[in-house]
């Protein structure tokens, strides 16, 4: 399989069972139109009006080169979903809090407590899940644990004695625990970003850019906008962090559609690592984005390509789905198997209860046991672990499937009441996503 | 060559020490809710 694309005067070529990446001129882009399924004798008389014989010719040359390599239209490497090492958890989000400090329209926790009552995890329950998570890491040795909420940093406190209980049994254990914060930043001060630049291997802060994109959607209890709250906050905490991880992390809706303006204000704010992304809602919310948006948001990501690239030498700034990784990026069992949500990634909640991801928790029917009784809902789980390439038909003869594992399942299952069904919306911004960023990478 | 310019050679259908499970879990690292693994990291060393 292939996939070929024009974007930014440039042209294209990928094979899509490598991985491989090619940058084509015009002719070969429209000789692929027809070669190889037609021969080269029909080829040249339908292009030869447009181009040289000679040039055809050799551009054909050079095709048959690369299939006789194996490095187009490559052979599709059979593999199944019985991974190495797949069921094993390495990843936790846990949910210290289920409570929060501001309201955002599109919060699908309803408002931080996800649709059951304000609580704060205690101390017992968040050692026991860094136990449960020791305990069923079996051949893994990185493990990470998000620090999520509601706001985690209602219950700091924890978060510390957390840290502290992780660093004494990784050792113990052969274990390496990278712990990431998720905060609104509200309650960001010199004293706890010390402590997050210190321990928190990535922090993930919440701005959605513009200061009427944000205070459109998120706002205090007293419905002030946080923008005027956060901002200071935010540039405290990255300018003390050095070149540790962290992401501005903004989601988009249908009420900021042109939200290349929004990336932009954040990178013009000094910010150097930003992350804006589609809303996850059900269809029927009125900032949910719909297939009339796309052709906007199609040209939105191909004007923030552009515009990454002239930054580039002079201000750049990493916008998180332009990174790719051609040379070093993962395997194919990888790929196949997407997310991970329910079997090598879940979340717990502030009592205990375990959850196939952050985004399932307070849906019972996706509860998948608790701290106490393990994984007991296993017709979950094999669920979860089925929503792979495998087993997603939509993803067959996607070009995109191997960039993009298969895409959110809570999305899928929000549009689509199907995990195994992705969401067409989230797809196609995925396929211009990954168009963008290769042809970033293609100029580099 | 001259009209095909290779940015990277593909790789992926070389299965031989792969799936270690070392590397990082998508969600965990910006997106929360959109999902890419292209973006990931190979950390098999």
């Amino acid at each position: 399989m292939i996939h070929k694309y024009k974007l930014n005067d440039k042209f294209i070529l990928l094979d899509i069972n490598s991985g491989g990446v090619f940058k084509i001129d015009e002719i070969t882009y429209d000789i692929l139109d027809h070669y190889p399924e037609k021969d080269r004798n029909t080829v040249t008389k339908l292009l030869q009006s447009k181009y040289k014989v000679l040039d055809i010719g050799q551009s054909i040359d050079e095709i048959d080169t690369l299939i006789s390599s194996d490095e187009l239209f490559s052979e599709q490497e059979s593999i199944t979903y019985d991974f190495k090492n797949n069921t094993s958890i390495k990843a936790m989000c846990l949910h210290v809090s289920h409570d929060c400090n501001i309201r955002c329209k599109y919060c699908f926790a309803s408002q931080g407590n996800f649709q059951g009552e304000k609580l704060l995890m205690d101390e017992e329950t968040g050692k026991a899940a860094i136990d449960f998570l020791i305990y069923n890491s079996i051949g893994r040795r990185n493990l990470e644990i998000d620090f999520f909420g509601g706001e985690p940093l209602l219950n700091f406190a924890l978060i510390k004695k957390l840290v502290n209980y992780a660093r004494d049994k990784e050792v113990q254990h052969n274990k390496n625990f990278r712990f990431t914060i998720t905060t609104n930043a509200l309650l960001l001060n010199d004293e706890n970003i010390e402590y997050i630049n210190d321990n928190m291997d990535n922090v993930v802060l919440s701005i959605d850019g513009r200061k009427e994109t944000n205070d459109n959607m998120r706002y205090t209890i007293n419905n002030q906008g946080t923008y005027d709250i956060i901002i200071d906050n935010l540039k405290n905490l990255v300018n003390k962090r050095g070149d540790k991880d962290y992401y501005l992390r903004g989601t988009f809706t249908k009420f900021n559609l042109d939200f290349s303006n929004d990336v932009l204000h954040l990178a013009d704010c000094g910010f150097d690592k930003i992350s804006v992304e589609p809303v996850v809602a059900k269809p029927d919310m009125d900032y949910a984005l719909c297939k009339e948006d796309l052709p906007k948001l199609f040209d939105e990501y191909e004007k923030l390509s552009i515009q990454y690239l002239k930054r580039k030498k002079d201000n750049p700034f990493n916008f998180f789905h332009f990174n790719i990784d051609l040379d070093h990026g993962p395997c194919l069992y990888k790929r196949v198997s997407g997310c991970g949500a329910g079997n090598d990634y879940i979340a717990i909640t502030p009592l205990g209860d375990i959850y196939p991801c952050h985004q399932f928790v307070g849906d019972e029917k996706f509860k998948l046991g608790s701290l106490e009784t393990g994984i007991i809902n296993k017709d979950i789980k094999d669920q979860f672990y089925k929503a792979n390439l495998v087993e997603k038909t939509k993803c067959t003869d996607c070009w995109a499937k191997y960039y993009c594992g298969g895409g959110c399942l809570a999305n899928a299952y929000n549009t689509n009441l199907d995990i195994l069904s992705p969401d067409e919306v989230g797809c196609e911004l995925e396929k211009k996503r990954l168009e963008c960023a290769i042809m970033i990478q293609t100029e580099q | 060559m001259k009209h095909i310019i290779k940015i990277n050679k593909g790789t992926l259908n070389n299965l031989e020490k792969k799936g270690c499970g070392e590397c990082q879990t998508s969600c965990q690292s910006a997106c929360k809710t959109s999902c890419t693994v292209g973006n990931q990291k190979c950390e098999n060393k």
